[in-house]
């Protein structure tokens, strides 16, 4: 069972849901502010940290970022629905998913339970490391390089990039990519799909130019190449 | 000297009636008048003006002329007749007169006409006698020798002959002097001379009077103008200010100009808005107030209840290992607080759309996958809900927004009227861009006619007995601001077969 480091500063809600994780078997490290959060990161070794935007001190987003810094590893944002531009800031800055308070144990295992998942190797007897154009996708060994430079990804833009090269020229709606990449089935949020694509976009693609790889099919949704 | 006037003709000037464009209405009030289109404050005051300048023309004009004219023929006529008896009393005249004395006195006396040439008739008994032959003059009345049988001094007259032209008839009595009585001698003599050129004189004044008053009349519109501007700039203002402030420009002032009526009135205007805006400001205030309590009442109720509902389901998990009542208890405790997460979201939701922070995260869908995947993800199947969907209708809208729009109207319709309930949705064409139509109607017994205006309102029960309804009391506010959001409508009614029948109408293309 995961390792999950609960950033979050209300003592009822740290209790509650680090009661309600522990007692589904997860092993739960909590901290109250982003500075003890951060500072617990290298000695706990989090599968996923489940981050509260609101914070005393330094705020979600920049822990967000700050942890991204070093590591890819996943990150679940707890906010409010209509902090809405704390949920696009917090996406831009890294995090993979979020979930809006309050929320029950069961909802905040299954959104973690997801991020985690990994993408089932595609059937069929392609080969192990697949080349388009700059970029190199082992879907094997779930590695991404472009120019012979490993590329460090989030699991929600290795995921988002698996799936759409999976299926080269193929347009995907934003909802049917949350449903894949996500899961997420109430509630779905297109903002969530945007975010990830954008930092996609800045770590594969040219800065000068148009997208290459990750091409906007406007009015339908995003597909992979032509190259 | 005593001597009376006569004048033949008096003065028509003054007859000045009113002007002719003046015969328009000057009061408003009762409604068969009120059908003519109203005068306009500018032509009412120019009309005013040119009225008053009219009347002062007319008046000075008449009065000059009047006084012009007797001096003018006051002159001619003291000449005429004092010229006259100088004549007389210079001419040496022996009585008893034959008609060649009488001849001679008159050709003697008719060389010497003033201020105009005259002619001279004399009489003295039967003789008559005169200076152009005609026996008698047609200009001499017999009202003026009947005056001057009376008056030893002469008298004249002013009359107007045949061809109407004027003259002037002067009759002069020949007397005796004596001490104090002048007895008459019994001769009589006439001049008569033509007025034209006195005429002339003043047909010239006239024309010169109605030349000046037509300048006179077109500057008086200049004035009349500036008046108008003066009085109709603060009331343009007004105006225009009043607009502004209904379309709720409060902070609206006018530039209170002088200290007259109008300025008075701008500065009661300017009051008035003061007043206005200070209460309106402090409606808004109580109101903002009010909305941010609710807002942060709900923010702060959401922390608490974020604890707790994670904690829910180890108090399902535990209660069926305990005796029944505190199972009972933790189920409840348990069940309320899903149900309280549930009304402090929806809370806050309405809390946004009040203070207008809701925004639309616009996407493109499949308008029949949608409406699909929103019926699958709450296990409506389709024994319960029927559909009837377009195909390869794309729209754009908030994919949540719609989605929990149809949950609300569904789910409704299922707890409230029964299934099955059938779902249509179409596209329609229309001027202002396509539409898409939802319909979602029940099996139900309908809505009641005086629950159906209540049915978007808040927390309204439509049942008196059920003390709280099954969802939160907000779910249709909540559906019908989001449908707002996306420029739509929502409307509620009874079929025909009986079943409720909830029809959204929004634009296919919402704009954010």
């Amino acid at each position: 069972m995961p390792r999950v480091l609960l950033i979050e500063d209300d003592p009822s809600v740290r209790a509650g849901v680090g009661l309600g994780l522990r007692r589904r078997g997860h092993e739960v490290a909590a901290a109250d502010t982003g500075e003890a959060g951060l500072a617990l990161m290298g000695g706990f070794h989090p599968e996923l940290v489940l981050l509260d935007l609101m914070l005393p001190g330094i705020n979600g987003v920049q822990v967000c970022r700050r942890i991204r810094e070093t590591s890819q590893v996943p990150i679940i944002m707890l906010t409010a629905r209509g902090d809405d531009f704390d949920i696009v800031v917090g996406l831009e800055a890294g995090a993979d998913d979020y979930i809006v308070k309050p929320a029950r144990t069961e909802v905040i295992e299954a959104r973690i339970k997801a991020v985690l998942r990994r993408l089932g190797a595609p059937a069929g007897g392609r080969p192990q490391v697949e080349f388009h154009g700059d970029l190199a996708v082992d879907r094997a060994g779930l590695t991404v390089a472009r120019g012979g430079e490993r590329i460090a990804l989030a699991p929600s833009e290795l995921k988002l990039l698996l799936h759409l090269s999976a299926s080269p020229e193929q347009v995907f709606s934003r909802q049917q990519l949350l449903e894949y990449v996500w899961e997420h089935s109430y509630h779905a949020d297109a903002r969530l799909v945007d975010a990830c694509v954008r930092r996609l976009r800045h770590k594969i693609e040219d800065p000068d130019g148009a997208p290459r790889y990750i091409q906007t099919v406007r009015g339908f949704g995003y597909r992979f190449g032509p190259l | 000297m005593a001597r009376t006037a006569h004048r033949g003709r008096t003065a028509r000037a003054a007859r000045a009636g009113r002007p002719r464009w003046y015969a328009g209405r000057r009061r408003r009030g009762t409604p068969r008048e009120r059908r003519i289109a109203p005068l306009g404050l500018r032509t009412r005051l120019i009309a005013a003006f040119l009225l008053v300048a009219a009347v002062s023309a007319v008046s000075t004009a008449a009065l000059t002329y009047q006084q012009a004219r007797n001096a003018v023929l006051k002159q001619s006529q003291d000449t005429a007749v004092s010229t006259l008896r100088d004549l007389m009393e210079a001419q040496p005249v022996s009585l008893p007169m034959d008609q060649a004395q009488l001849d001679r006195l008159v050709s003697e006396l008719a060389k010497r006409g003033k201020p105009h040439p005259w002619n001279v008739f004399a009489e003295y008994g039967r003789l008559r006698a005169s200076s152009n032959g005609s026996p008698t003059s047609t200009v001499v009345t017999d009202r003026l020798r009947r005056q001057v049988t009376a008056h030893p001094h002469g008298a004249f007259q002013r009359v107007t002959d045949a061809d109407g032209d004027p003259y002037l008839a002067v009759g002069m009595p020949a007397v005796f002097r004596a001490n104090d009585t002048r007895p008459p001698t019994g001769l009589v003599v006439f001049a008569t001379m033509p007025l034209s050129a006195e005429r002339t004189t003043v047909q010239a004044m006239v024309e010169a009077a109605q030349r000046g008053a037509v300048p006179g009349l077109a500057a008086a519109v200049i004035p009349a103008l500036l008046a108008a501007r003066s009085v109709l700039r603060p009331v343009r203002d007004m105006r225009r200010a009043a607009q502004k402030m209904g379309r709720g420009r409060l902070d609206t002032r006018i530039e209170v100009r002088g200290a007259d009526e109008l300025a008075g009135l701008a500065r009661t205007f300017n009051d008035t808005a003061r007043a206005l805006e200070a209460s309106v400001a402090e409606l808004r205030d109580a109101e903002t107030r009010a909305r941010r309590f609710a807002s942060d009442v709900s923010h702060e109720l959401r922390t608490p209840l974020a604890g707790m509902l994670a904690v829910t389901e180890v108090l399902d998990e535990e209660a069926a290992g305990l005796d029944a009542d505190t199972a009972a208890a933790l189920r409840l405790i348990s069940a309320e607080t899903g149900k309280l997460a549930v009304l402090v979201e929806d809370l806050m939701e309405i809390s946004r759309f009040d203070a207008r922070a809701a925004e639309l995260n616009l996407d493109e869908v499949d308008v029949a996958e949608a409406v699909r995947k929103t019926l699958e993800r709450r296990h409506w199947d389709g024994t319960r809900v029927v559909t009837d969907l377009p195909r390869d209708a794309r729209a754009r809208l908030d994919p949540r927004r719609f989605d929990v729009v149809l949950a609300n109207l569904v789910g409704n319709a299922l707890r409230h009227g029964g299934a099955p309930v059938r779902v249509t949705v179409r596209t329609r064409p229309q001027p202002g861009g396509p539409r898409l139509v939802v319909e979602v109607a029940d099996s139900g017994p309908g809505i009641a006619p005086e629950v159906l205006p209540h049915i978007f309102d808040r927390f309204f029960k439509a049942d008196a007995a059920r003390t709280r309804s099954a969802g939160s009391g907000l779910g249709l506010a909540i559906t019908l601001e989001n449908v707002r959001l996306h420029g739509g409508t929502l409307e509620a009614r009874n079929g025909h077969s009986g079943g409720a029948v909830f029809t959204l109408d929004m634009p296919l293309e919402a704009d954010a």
